[in-house]
C-alpha cells in the first residue's frame, strides 16, 4: 500500500478533477511575475506557505532571467557588433535560467505536489501566461 | 479493511500526455505515422521554412523588393564607384561598404525570419477558466461585449483587452496583428518591407537594420556624389557624369531621407521606451486625461535604451519545432469559429511612419 504514487502511475490511474490557473501579476510592469494569491480550490490540498514559497521562488527566477545587469548590457553590445549572429550559436542567458526553472518545477512536483495529487505545468508550455496546476482525483489515496 | 473507493478508470478515456513513455493501448491508426511538428498546425497566418526554423508573415509584403533594392544598389556601387574611388581616394571604401552591406543583410534577415514575440493561443481549459471568471449571465447565444480588465502598473490604471481570437486577456503592450492573426508582445508595427511583425523579440534587429541601412545609404550616396564630383572636375562636366550612374543616385537620394527619418523616429521611441503603436494611438501623450505618463519608461534615456536593446533576449513562446503528441488534434478550430477581426484598424499599423508611404510613391514614380 504505497502512500505516494509516481507521476507516471498517477496519470494512468487517476482522472483530472480540476485545473487551477495562476495568472500573471502586472503591478511592476511587463516583467514575468505570477500572482501569489492562494487559490481557494487548493485550500484542502496544500498549505498556503508551501504554495507561496513555490510561486515566490519562480518569480525570483524569472526576475533573474530578465534582469538588466552589466553582464546583459555587455552581452547585448557584443551581440549587436556581431549583427546578433551570436544568438544562433550561443545559449542565451534567459534560456539558461529557463532550464533552471524547469528543473526546479520538476523537483517541486516530485517532492511536494505529486504526493498531494497535484501537478505543476511549466509556464513556458503555456506561453508564460499562467501556471497551470492540475488537481487529480485522489480516490486512490488513503487520507 | 479499508474504506478506499477505487474505481477502475478506462485508460482509453484519458488524454495521453506528450511525455508518457508507455504506448497507448487503443491505437486507431495501426501504421506508424511520422510525428508532426507544431509549426505544421500553427493557427496564425504565418509561413514556415526549413522545417520550422524560419518564419515570416503569410503575405511577404515587399520583402523581395527590399532585398532587391539593397542588392542592386550595392552591386552597382561595387561595380561602378569602387574602382574609381579606390584609384582616386582610398582602399578603405569597398571594405567599409562591404562590412555595412553584410551587416544590413544579416540584420534584415534576422528581423524577417525571427518570431517577433507571438503569444500562443490559450488552451481550451485556460479559455474556459477565463470565461468562467467573467461570464455571469451565462448567455451564449450572442457574442458577449468586449471585455476589459483593469490592472495597476506602476501606480497607473491600464486596461487589458480580451482577445476573442486567442481567447485570453492580452498582456500589457500586446496587440493582435490582423495581418498575421497573432497576438504579438510589445507590438510595434507590422512592417511590409521586412515581411513580418516587429515586436518584443525582433525589435532590436529591426532597429539595428534601419540604423545600419541609414549608414549604408548615406555612405553610398556620399561615395556616388564624390565620384560624380571628381569626374565632373575631370573635364567632361556634371551632366555627362550623371548619365553614368542615374539609378544608384536616384535610389540613394530618395532612400537616404526616409530611412534617416525612420531611424531618427525609432531612436526617439527607444529612448522613451515607446512602441510605434502607442505613439500613433497617443496612449501616453495625455490626450485622454491628465497625469497619464508612460508607466514602462524608466525616466532615464540610457536605461530605456538598455532595456529595449540590451535586455536578455526573450525565448520564443511558440514551440515551432516541438512534436505534436500523437493523439492531440490540431488547434485549427479557432480559425473556423472566430474569423480575424477586421475592425482592429488601430492595430493594423502597416506602415510605422508616413515616410514609408513617401518612399513607395517616389519609387513608383521613378519607374
Amino acid at each position: 500500500m504505497a502512500e505516494t504514487h509516481s507521476l507516471q502511475d498517477m496519470r494512468q490511474q487517476v482522472a483530472v478533477a480540476a485545473k487551477v490557473f495562476i495568472q500573471r501579476d502586472y503591478t511592476n510592469g511587463t516583467m514575468c511575475q505570477f500572482q501569489t494569491k492562494f487559490p481557494s480550490d487548493l485550500e484542502t490540498k496544500i498549505d498556503k506557505q508551501q504554495f507561496e514559497e513555490t510561486i515566490r521562488t519562480l518569480n525570483n527566477l524569472y526576475a533573474e532571467a530578465e534582469k538588466l545587469s552589466s553582464q546583459s548590457f555587455i552581452e547585448g553590445c557584443l551581440a549587436c557588433l556581431t549583427a546578433y549572429t551570436v544568438f544562433l550559436c550561443m545559449e542565451t542567458h534567459y534560456e539558461k535560467v529557463l532550464k533552471k526553472i524547469a528543473k526546479y518545477i520538476q523537483e517541486q512536483n516530485e517532492k511536494v505536489y505529486a504526493p498531494r495529487g497535484l501537478l505543476l505545468t511549466d509556464p513556458i508550455e503555456r506561453g508564460l501566461r499562467v501556471i497551470e496546476i492540475t488537481i487529480y482525483e485522489d480516490r486512490s489515496f488513503s487520507r | 479493511m479499508n474504506s478506499r473507493d477505487y474505481q477502475q478508470i478506462d485508460p482509453q478515456a484519458l488524454p495521453t500526455p506528450a511525455h508518457s513513455p508507455l504506448p497507448h493501448p487503443a491505437d486507431r491508426r495501426q501504421e506508424p505515422r511520422t510525428p508532426r511538428r507544431k509549426w505544421e498546425v500553427f493557427p496564425g497566418k504565418n509561413r514556415f521554412f526549413c522545417d520550422g526554423r524560419i518564419m515570416m508573415a503569410r503575405g511577404c509584403g515587399v520583402f523581395p523588393l527590399t532585398v532587391g533594392l539593397i542588392l542592386v544598389t550595392s552591386t552597382l556601387f561595387f561595380i561602378f564607384d569602387c574602382p574609381f574611388l579606390v584609384k582616386h581616394l582610398t582602399r578603405c571604401i569597398p571594405a567599409i561598404g562591404g562590412v555595412l552591406f553584410v551587416f544590413v543583410l544579416i540584420t534584415l534577415f534576422q528581423t524577417s525570419f525571427t518570431d517577433p514575440g507571438i503569444l500562443p493561443r490559450a488552451t481550451p481549459d485556460e479559455a474556459a477558466d477565463v470565461e468562467r471568471q467573467i461570464d455571469d449571465t451565462g448567455n451564449t447565444s450572442y457574442r458577449p461585449p468586449p471585455r476589459t480588465k483593469e490592472v495597476l502598473i506602476n501606480q497607473q490604471v491600464i486596461k487589458l483587452k480580451y482577445c476573442f481570437t486567442c481567447k485570453m486577456f492580452r498582456p500589457p503592450r500586446t496587440s493582435h496583428c490582423s495581418l498575421c492573426d497573432n497576438c504579438v508582445e510589445r507590438f510595434d508595427h507590422h512592417c511590409p518591407w521586412v515581411g513580418n511583425c516587429v515586436g518584443k523579440r525582433n525589435y532590436r534587429f529591426f532597429y539595428t537594420f534601419i540604423v545600419s541601412l541609414s549608414f549604408l545609404t548615406a555612405f553610398i550616396f556620399g561615395c556616388v556624389t564624390t565620384h560624380l564630383a571628381l569626374r565632373a572636375q575631370g573635364g567632361k562636366g556634371l551632366v555627362f557624369a550623371l548619365q553614368e550612374s542615374p539609378v544608384e543616385l536616384a535610389i540613394c537620394f530618395f532612400s537616404v531621407w526616409s530611412i534617416l527619418g525612420l531611424s531618427g523616429f525609432h531612436t526617439y521611441l527607444v529612448a522613451s521606451n515607446l512602441t510605434t503603436n502607442e505613439d500613433i494611438k497617443g496612449s501616453w501623450s495625455g490626450k485622454s486625461g491628465d497625469g497619464v505618463t508612460n508607466p514602462y519608461s524608466q525616466k532615464n534615456i540610457f536605461i530605456n535604451c538598455c532595456s529595449v536593446l540590451c535586455a536578455p533576449m526573450p525565448p520564443s513562446l511558440i514551440d515551432r519545432r516541438g512534436f505534436l503528441p500523437p493523439n492531440e488534434s490540431a488547434q485549427t478550430s479557432d480559425a473556423d469559429i472566430e474569423p480575424p477581426r477586421l475592425n482592429h484598424k488601430n492595430e493594423m499599423n502597416v506602415v510605422g511612419a508616413s515616410l514609408h508611404l513617401v518612399l513607395i510613391v517616389t519609387l513608383t514614380n521613378l519607374k
